[in-house]
Order: C-alpha cells, then sequence, then structure tokens
C-alpha cells in the first residue's frame, strides 16, 4: 500500500528509454501483483465459503439426478416410447421389477415424491403399488409385471403417468423454473400457465409488503431524521443511542417484544381494553399487520441512518433564506431541501426495501399464515416438504431480483458508500 | 501476535466442545409435559445409570426433518419418539432403521417381550412408547353455558364460536373434516383414499377455514388455550390432562372422534451410535419407565406396565375410551402423506 | 420560550413543534417495544404479559425464577457457550482475512477493484435464506454440516463485509507519509506495519470485528439450516422458544442481551472518538 508513495506520475517523461518504460512498467505489474496478494487469502476463503454455495444452489435449480439414478433400466426403455399410447408391455415390466428392488431397498418413496412433483398425487399410487409388489418373486414379475403393475393400481394404464415419470427421469431440466414461475408444460410440449398461482402471488406480495414497509420507515424516519440532524449537537448524539439501540438489539429481541406486545392477552391488548377502546381483543399477532409492523420496527435504524448522515451536511441556511423571502414552508421545502435530501432518501429506501424483500425470521415468527413471504415458502420447502430443487429455483429468482436491485442501489448510491453505526 | 493466541485458544474451545459432544447421544421428542415426563422416567434414569450424555431434543413431529438428515447425510439425531402415523413412512422410506425386537427385555413380570408388549407396539422400525389420543378440548371460559360435546360441534362455528387451534397438517384434521360431514369412522380411510373424499374433506376444513390458528407443535396446543389464542383447541389427551391437573387450567376434554395412535422410539439409519441408541431404547420401554407415562395420562406399551397403574388413572387413558375413537392409520398415510400434505399446503395458501 | 425569526408565521412554529412530537413519538416507538420485556422478565408467572399484581407494584409479583431457569438449564448454557464460541471465532477469521484484503483494497494499484470489492460486500446483501440454502448443499459435500467448522466458517463469511467497511474507512483518513517516514528511518516494512499501520487502523479493525461478532451473535437462519443439535446458539434456543413454547425465559435471556447491546453501543461510541482523535478529525 504505501509503496504507492514512490510511485510519483508526474516523473513520467517522453525522453525515457525504452527499458526505462519496460521496467516501469514491470514495476508497476508488481504493484498490482502485492495489492492483490493482500486480497487472495480472503478471496479463496469467500469462493469456499460463500460464492461456491451460492452456485451450487444454483446449479441444483436445474439439476436432479435422483430418477435418473433409481430407475436407469425402465428410463431406457421409455426412450421407444411414442408418448401417446401405453408404453409397451416390456417397460411395464422393467418398471415392475425396478419398482420391487426399489420398495426393498426402502428407496421406492424418493421416487414416489420425484413422479409426485410432475403429477400430484401419484405419490400414492407409486407407493402402495411399491407396498404390493415388496413380497412378489422376480419370476413372477417377468412373467405378468404388466398385470399386477395395473391390478395394483390401474393409473398404470394412464400415460400420464409414464410421462411424468419420464419428465422426472430428465437429470437437466428448467421444469423447476417453471414451477417457480407457475407455468407447466402441457402434454403436448407447450408451455401454459397453471390453474393455481402460488408462487407469483407470492412474489407480488413480498414485493408488495416491502415497498408498504419502506414507505412506512421513510414515513417515519425522515421527520425523526430532520429533527436530529438540525439539533444541537450533542441533543444529537443523545437521540442517537435511541435509535442505534435497537439498532445493536438482536433481531429474535425485537421480535420476542413483537409477539409479548401484540398478543392476544398482550401488552398492547390489555392497554386497549383498560381504556376502554375495544372490549374482546384484537387479533393482531400472526398477521400480514404483525409482519409488517415489527418489520417497519427493525428495519427504521437503516433508513434513518443514511438520512441522517446526508441531512446532516445540508445547509439549512437556504431553506431559511427561501423562507425569510416569503417562500411557504412547504413549496420551499418541497423544492430546496427534499432534493437535497435525496441521496440519503434513495439509500435508506434502497436498503429498506432490498433487506425487506429477503426477510424470513421475523414473518416465520409473527407472521401466521398470511404475513408469509418468499423466503418463508423458501425454507418450507427445504425444511418441511424437501423439494430442495423447487427451493433452489425459487432462490435462485429471488437472487436475481436482489442483484437487479443491489444494481440499482449502486448506481444511484454506490456500493462503497455503505456506512455503518 | 495477540490474534494468534486468541485463534488457537478459540480453536481449542471449539474441538474441545465438540470433542466432549461426541460422547453424546441426541434423543429427539416433543417436548412441553410430555418431553418432562420423558425426561424425568426415561432420559434421566439412563443417564444416572450409564453416564452417558443425552441431548434431549424437541420437535414438531413429521417426518420432513428426518428425511433432510437422511438426504443429505447429515444424520444429526440418534433416537427418535415418532407418532405411528409418520413411522410407516420413515420406515418404508428409509429413514430410521430395523429394531430387531429379540434384544428387548423381559417385563418386570417376567413375561417376554414379545407377549408383554401390545402388538402394535413391535413395529418393524420402532417400538412402542406410549398409546395416546388426539383429542380437543375448549376453555371453560369461552362456553360458560356448555362447550362442544362432538366432532360436529367443533366444525359448527355458529352455535360455537371461536377460534379454532389445529396442528398444521393434514393428518387428523382430514379424518375430522369427513367424521364431522357424516362419514362413518369405518369408511374414513377409505373416503380419504378417492380424490372427492379428498376434496370433502377440505371444502368441510374450508367452512370453518378463517377461524383456524395453524400452530406447528404440540406444545403450543394447551398454550394457545391458556392465552386465548384459540377457544377450542386440537391437542395430544396428556398435554391438556396435565394443564389440568397441574396447574388447574379451566379446560375441557371431548373425546368424541378422538383418533389414537402409538408413539414409537425409533433409531435413525446411519447414526453412528446405533448400539448406545438402541441400548437407551431397550432401557427406556422397560415396564417401570413405561408406567410413568401416566403421570401426562398416556397408556403404557407393556401390559406389565399397565399392571402398575391405579385404578382412578386409567379412566383417563385414551384405552378407557376406545369405543369413540378411530385408530390413526399409519398405512394410509405412508401412501398419502405425500400427496396430500401438497394439496392441503395449496389449499392453505389459497 | 425560544426565538422563533421574526418571519415566522403561527404555522411555522405549530409546524416546528408537530415535527418535534412527531420525531419523540417515532423515538418512542423505537425504544419503547425493547424496554417493555425487561420488566416482564421478572414476571413470577409463566406469562408474556403484566400481571394485576406487577401493575400494583407488588413485589411478590416479580421473581427472578425466569434468570435462574436458564443457569439450571442445560440447553440454554449450551446455547449462551456456543454463541460464544463460534461468535468469536467467526469474529477472529473474518478480522484477520478482512483487515489483510482492506490494505490490499485500499492500495491504488488494486486490480479490479471495483468488481472485488462488489464480491467481497455481497454476503451483505444476499438473502440469508438464499446463503443457508446454498451452504446447506454445498457443505454438506464436505461434511460441515452439524459441526463447529462449518458455522464458523460460514458465520465469518457473514462478518467480512463489516471489517471490509470499517477497515477501509480508518484507512481512508490513513496519513501514507507516516509509512515512508517509518522507512525512511531505515525500519523494514513489516515492523512499520506492526508498529505504524496497525496501531493506526486498531480502532476500526476492533470496531470490525466487533461488528463481525454481533453478526454471528445475532445470526439464526444459517443456525437453523446448518448447525445440529449440539451447535445451538442463543438465538436458535429463541427461535424454536418462540415457536414451540412461549415462556418468560425467553425474556429473561432477551433482557441480557439488551445489556449486551448496550455494552457493545459504549464500546462502539468509545473507539469511534478514539479513532476520530488519531486520525485528527474529531
Amino acid at each position: 500500500m504505501a509503496d504507492t508513495m514512490a510511485a510519483n506520475p508526474g516523473k513520467r517523461d517522453s525522453g525515457l528509454a525504452s527499458e526505462d518504460a519496460r521496467n516501469a512498467a514491470k514495476e508497476v505489474r508488481a504493484r498490482r501483483m502485492r495489492a492483490f496478494l493482500f486480497v487472495v487469502p480472503l478471496l479463496v476463503f469467500i469462493t469456499f465459503a460463500f460464492v461456491a454455495p451460492i452456485a451450487t444452489m444454483l446449479f441444483r435449480s436445474a439439476y436432479n439426478p435422483t430418477v435418473a439414478e433409481l430407475v436407469p433400466a425402465s428410463l431406457d426403455t421409455l426412450k421407444e416410447w411414442d408418448g401417446v399410447d401405453r408404453p409397451s408391455d416390456a417397460a411395464l415390466t422393467q418398471f415392475a421389477i425396478d419398482l420391487k428392488r426399489l420398495a426393498n431397498d426402502r428407496t421406492s418413496g424418493r421416487l414416489a415424491e420425484e413422479i409426485n412433483r410432475f403429477m400430484p398425487g401419484t405419490s400414492s399410487v407409486v407407493k402402495s403399488t411399491a407396498r404390493k409388489l415388496r413380497r412378489v418373486e422376480d419370476a413372477e414379475l417377468q412373467q405378468s409385471g404388466v398385470d399386477l403393475l395395473i391390478e395394483a393400481n390401474e393409473a398404470w394404464a394412464n400415460p400420464q403417468v409414464w410421462r411424468a415419470l419420464q419428465e422426472a427421469g430428465r437429470t437437466y431440466t428448467s421444469s423447476y423454473y417453471l414451477t417457480a414461475l407457475d407455468l407447466e408444460t402441457a402434454p403436448d410440449g407447450t408451455i401454459q400457465q397453471r390453474d393455481t398461482k402460488i408462487y407469483l402471488k407470492l412474489y407480488g406480495k413480498t414485493l408488495w409488503m416491502a415497498l408498504i414497509i419502506t414507505v412506512l420507515t421513510l414515513i417515519l424516519g425522515y421527520p425523526l431524521a430532520f429533527y436530529m440532524a438540525h439539533s444541537s449537537t450533542a441533543r444529537a448524539n443523545f437521540l442517537m443511542v435511541f435509535v442505534l439501540l435497537p439498532f445493536w438489539t438482536s433481531l429474535l429481541v425485537r421480535t420476542t417484544a413483537w409477539i409479548a406486545l401484540l398478543q392476544t392477552n398482550g401488552v398492547v391488548n390489555s392497554t386497549l381494553i383498560a381504556l376502554g377502546l375495544t372490549r374482546d381483543p384484537l387479533e393482531m399477532l400472526y398477521t400480514q399487520f404483525s409482519t409488517i409492523i415489527a418489520m417497519t420496527h427493525i428495519l427504521l435504524p437503516f433508513m434513518i441512518l443514511p438520512l441522517y448522515s446526508v441531512m446532516r451536511g445540508i445547509d439549512p441556511s437556504y431553506m431559511r433564506a427561501a423562507m425569510s423571502m416569503g417562500s411557504r414552508p412547504i413549496p420551499a421545502f418541497l423544492r430546496i431541501y427534499l432534493p437535497m435530501s435525496l441521496p440519503g432518501l434513495s439509500a435508506g429506501a434502497l436498503l429498506v426495501f432490498i433487506i425487506s424483500v429477503g426477510y424470513y425470521i421475523t414473518p416465520a415468527l409473527v407472521g401466521g399464515t398470511d404475513g408469509q413471504m418468499i423466503s418463508n415458502i423458501i425454507a418450507f420447502h427445504m425444511q418441511q416438504s424437501n423439494n430442495w430443487e423447487l427451493a433452489a429455483a425459487l432462490g435462485s429468482l429471488l437472487l436475481f431480483l436482489i442483484i437487479a436491485l443491489y444494481w440499482l442501489y449502486d448506481r444511484f448510491v454506490g456500493a462503497g458508500n455503505i456506512k455503518l453505526g | 501476535m495477540k490474534h494468534h493466541k486468541l485463534l488457537l485458544a478459540a480453536g481449542a474451545l471449539a474441538l474441545g466442545a465438540h470433542g466432549a459432544a461426541a460422547e453424546d447421544l441426541t434423543v429427539t421428542s416433543f417436548g412441553g409435559a410430555y418431553g418432562a415426563a420423558q425426561k424425568k422416567h426415561m432420559i434421566d434414569p439412563y443417564v444416572a445409570a450409564t453416564g452417558t450424555n443425552i441431548l434431549f431434543e424437541d420437535y414438531g413431529g413429521g417426518v420432513a426433518e428426518m428425511k433432510a438428515q437422511s438426504e443429505s447425510g447429515n444424520i444429526q439425531w440418534d433416537v427418535v419418539d415418532i407418532e405411528v402415523i409418520d413411522l410407516e413412512r420413515a420406515c418404508s422410506e428409509g429413514y430410521v432403521a430395523a429394531i430387531d425386537h429379540s434384544i428387548l427385555p423381559a417385563g418386570d413380570d417376567g413375561t417376554p417381550a414379545a407377549e408383554d408388549f401390545i402388538p402394535e407396539a413391535l413395529h418393524e422400525c420402532g417400538v412402542g412408547n406410549i398409546v395416546w389420543s388426539i383429542i380437543f378440548a375448549h376453555s371453560n371460559d369461552a362456553y360458560p353455558d356448555g362447550g362442544p360435546k362432538t366432532i360436529a360441534d367443533f366444525f359448527d362455528t355458529e352455535a360455537f364460536p371461536g377460534k379454532r387451534g389445529l396442528r398444521k397438517r393434514p393428518q387428523v384434521n382430514m379424518e375430522w373434516a369427513l367424521l364431522a360431514d357424516g362419514v362413518p369412522a369405518d369408511q374414513v380411510y377409505e373416503v380419504l383414499a378417492t380424490d372427492e373424499g379428498q376434496q370433502q374433506a377440505l371444502d368441510k376444513l374450508g367452512t370453518i377455514k378463517d377461524d383456524i390458528v395453524w400452530y406447528d407443535s404440540w406444545s403450543q396446543a394447551p398454550v394457545l388455550l391458556n392465552d386465548g389464542g384459540a377457544q377450542m383447541v386440537q391437542s395430544a389427551n396428556g398435554r391438556i390432562f396435565a394443564a389440568i391437573k397441574d396447574e388447574g387450567a379451566p379446560f375441557s376434554m371431548v373425546w368424541d372422534s378422538h383418533v389414537y395412535d402409538l408413539d414409537v422410539w425409533a433409531v435413525m439409519e446411519g447414526t453412528e451410535k446405533m448400539d448406545t441408541a438402541l441400548d437407551f431404547i431397550k432401557s427406556a420401554t422397560m415396564t417401570v419407565p413405561l408406567s410413568g407415562m401416566q403421570d401426562v395420562a398416556y397408556g403404557p406399551t407393556r401390559k406389565s406396565a399397565q399392571a402398575l397403574l391405579p385404578e382412578d388413572v386409567k379412566q383417563d387413558l385414551p384405552t378407557a375410551h376406545l369405543d369413540k375413537g378411530l385408530k390413526a392409520d399409519g398405512i394410509f398415510w405412508a401412501d398419502y402423506g405425500e400427496s396430500l400434505g401438497e394439496k392441503f399446503n395449496e389449499w392453505l395458501l389459497q | 420560550m425560544r426565538g422563533f425569526p421574526e418571519y415566522f408565521t403561527i404555522w411555522h412554529i405549530a409546524g416546528h413543534y408537530a415535527l418535534r412530537a412527531m420525531a419523540f413519538l417515532v423515538l418512542a416507538f423505537l425504544i419503547l417495544p425493547i424496554l417493555v420485556i425487561i420488566p416482564l422478565s421478572f414476571n413470577a408467572e409463566p406469562f408474556f404479559t403484566f400481571t394485576q399484581g406487577m401493575l400494583a407494584l407488588d413485589p411478590e409479583a416479580y421473581s427472578l425464577r425466569w434468570y435462574s431457569e436458564i443457569l439450571n438449564d442445560q440447553k440454554w448454557t449450551l446455547a449462551i457457550w456456543n454463541s460464544f464460541v463460534i461468535g468469536i471465532a467467526a469474529a477472529i477469521l473474518a478480522t484477520v482475512l478482512g483487515t489483510v484484503a482492506a490494505v490490499g483494497l485500499a492500495s491504488p494499484w488494486m486490480p479490479f477493484k471495483r468488481i472485488i470489492t462488489a464480491l467481497l460486500l455481497s454476503p451483505m446483501i444476499v438473502p440469508l435464506i438464499i446463503i443457508a440454502a446454498g451452504m446447506f448443499f454445498f457443505y454438506t459435500s464436505f461434511g460441515l454440516v452439524g459441526t463447529y467448522p462449518g458455522l464458523i466458517i460460514a458465520h465469518a463469511a457473514l462478518g467480512v463485509p463489516f471489517v471490509i467497511i470499517t477497515v477501509t474507512a480508518t484507512l481512508t483518513g490513513f496519513d501514507r507519509t507516516l509509512f515512508s517516514a517509518g522507512l525512511s528511518l531505515g525500519a523494514s516494512p513489516i515492523k512499520v506495519f506492526w508498529d505504524v499501520v496497525i496501531p493506526l487502523i486498531r480502532p476500526g479493525v476492533i470496531s470490525g470485528g466487533l461488528f463481525a461478532f454481533v453478526t454471528s451473535f445475532d445470526e439464526v437462519v444459517l443456525v437453523l439450516f446448518l448447525a445440529g443439535p449440539e451447535q445451538r446458539t442463543i438465538p436458535r434456543q429463541m427461535f424454536s422458544g418462540l415457536r414451540e413454547q412461549i415462556n418468560p425465559t425467553i425474556l429473561a435471556v432477551a433482557t441480557l442481551l439488551v445489556v449486551v447491546s448496550i455494552a457493545l453501543l459504549v464500546t462502539l461510541e468509545f473507539l469511534r472518538r478514539r479513532s476520530e482523535r488519531l486520525r485528527g478529525t474529531g
């Protein structure tokens, strides 16, 4: 770093011999190399600890070898199939044999789960058939596998089930992205909308809630930042403690506080009832309302801090001048002050918006059913339904969204300008 | 320089903690009053006798967590308490290991284990721990003129207004919906196996959807009733029993259409502590520890333990109410758990 | 009361007081929810709300039972231990790597500076749920899930951006002539680095380390996905407590955490003033 002192550009001069020029270039390269070496350990670390995991997630969203590994032979025999009628007897027999093997390896459940994603309801077909075939002799399966299969469940005569198996058998697939966008592949291969819209609605709701939270933090944060910025330094520093204490307090603590406040017999309801404002307690916890209010509280400092630091640098004499010349406060504010505070406002708003869009913990704890956001459904598919590929696809879409927002932030605010505390 | 020492110290601390943890057995169950009874009668005696350190964890039930561990290969639990409604699935999908029942000791009265245990308690993948039941309970304060008496009342929001707490899963809720809709108990699972039957159940649940408070874990049920978050809740019978007995909570239990089931101790497939895990299960399912589950009104799975129960306790056990109940069908839920789970979740989001 | 400029109308003055009232309301909104849990944690009853006795200031209604419960519960003591072990180790890892890298980034010769900075700061922007899912997939193949090293590495990655930001901030104000002065007096670059540079950027390094520690100490999403039962931390324990069984033990823990954050706030303020003094800007 300090080598830079020696590199005085003023010394460059047209009369340099070519050897000197080469040496200088070498020197520059060496310095760049030296500076870079400082960053290498961290780059290696971040690549392993952070970048590779994200890349793995992106990969998982389009890669799922499970079915191809479970029933390779069945998929092979299905290759000849025209996709319209019931597949050949050979294909059905092979599948019956495969399914028996899976049942005894206790892996038929995995196959059932994978096929079910392409044809909801098929999981029970696969599982109950596997249970029935488990004890059948191999020779008998070779002989009459087709009949046994269809006897176990007539769904096996339905070509759609086999198309689902074929779909699930693809190692590389875009189908999880289609699902994440509420689309599906129709039997004829075209892409169509699914009947029930789940994920797009949820993305919409997430963005909408993030917007409400951003606006609320702005409405609450702007006047406070304004007041603090134009108070004396001592008072501003004192008030700052009240902004920084929540900022430094654990997220779980603040969420706990809102649970204590908003629950049925909680502090807010007790107060309202004691004041006679309501007779029956209000249902506030486990709703969208509680998610929004708790997140507004949690993210408010992220709005106040950048606003304050920009406002602190605004010279109040402009406003004073305008007003002393007879301009009324509101027009004076809108025309002079607001534009000057815009950098802080956009920084705070984008920061709050970006953080809200990906929020998980608070909606999970106080959101109930209708306060859930996109992160919660990703967690649901990671932990409850165990559809990791769909979780990865939903996560990748969220990541693209965040990157777009971050790019905006970088353009308008500059990522290097993030300040802390 | 200072950093170096700190780094080493922290590394040593972390490794030390981890090294000590290698001796631990992780046992996972449902927490709350039930967990407390298990701790008292099964965990603590085993720890005292063998010196094994047991991490006694809570979970909310279901197979998802086992499945995540099994499919990613990070086996975190060793022994787990499973409802039989989920056991069949966990077993047929290979999350829990098969258990050789010949290792189980005879009952205290000398009856060999194979005869001492009730038949359902010896499952391919688990050893029965309790006979319990899913009932609903209501708060007496909410219904001073007499509360709901039947499962149909549970679904009748006009006659019995108020929030209903239900555990967020299709199991039992779908059965209840059909029972309340007039399906006879012996046909419930048959009907539920059809698309129409599933729709019928969801439609019935839909009639009270706005009044349902969903919860994730059994221990929340009495809390909801207590805090006024719900006026009636679905619950494991023991938790309501414990709240009434220990805290004098003003709750009433309704046995109509209860769904009874067993819980078993099972061992995670792929655990590195298989021997210790089996040893724990052997000890926890002996006569005396099993009889201790009467603390929370759960019936024992050994006949020899049944004999140790006082007469007045027996009327609180699910076994005294079997005529009003429905036996949970683990095989049905092994086959349909996944597709119904998906349907149910889509219905929730609608 | 106070002098307003003479061009102020009554509306100006009303506006001034309205602004002030609004500011104090917002401050109350910020701070009251945190303060309210403190008395609740001394509740003698197992409830999350004020009992009649508490409102009447009856000493019987208050007790320390939830605090003693924390100390007697193996789960909480393990969680406290884990939070500190993982937090300290992650902070040290992040601080060492981050400080060295920040020094490189501050050099005007640094190639690809913009893109590398963006990359190193990105753990701060990417939603935790995405990081958690990715780490779960990737760390699994190295056997890092359910281990201390796995969590320490994960938390260190989250802490790195904070170290870079704080150390870079102190380096920007750093007077480079001090370095060459040291060199010209005949000291070796390494000696100059340790004796001149490090003391000057130390406040930035320490506050970066504190940020990294707090990031780990507060973090729960990665812990949910990556920790086994043996690595439960305080926030993880609170999370399951809030989901499963709400009782005032959590409020007692929360109160202790508020005390921790006050201590941190004071430390950071002290460091900031010291740093300003050292750089001669304060």
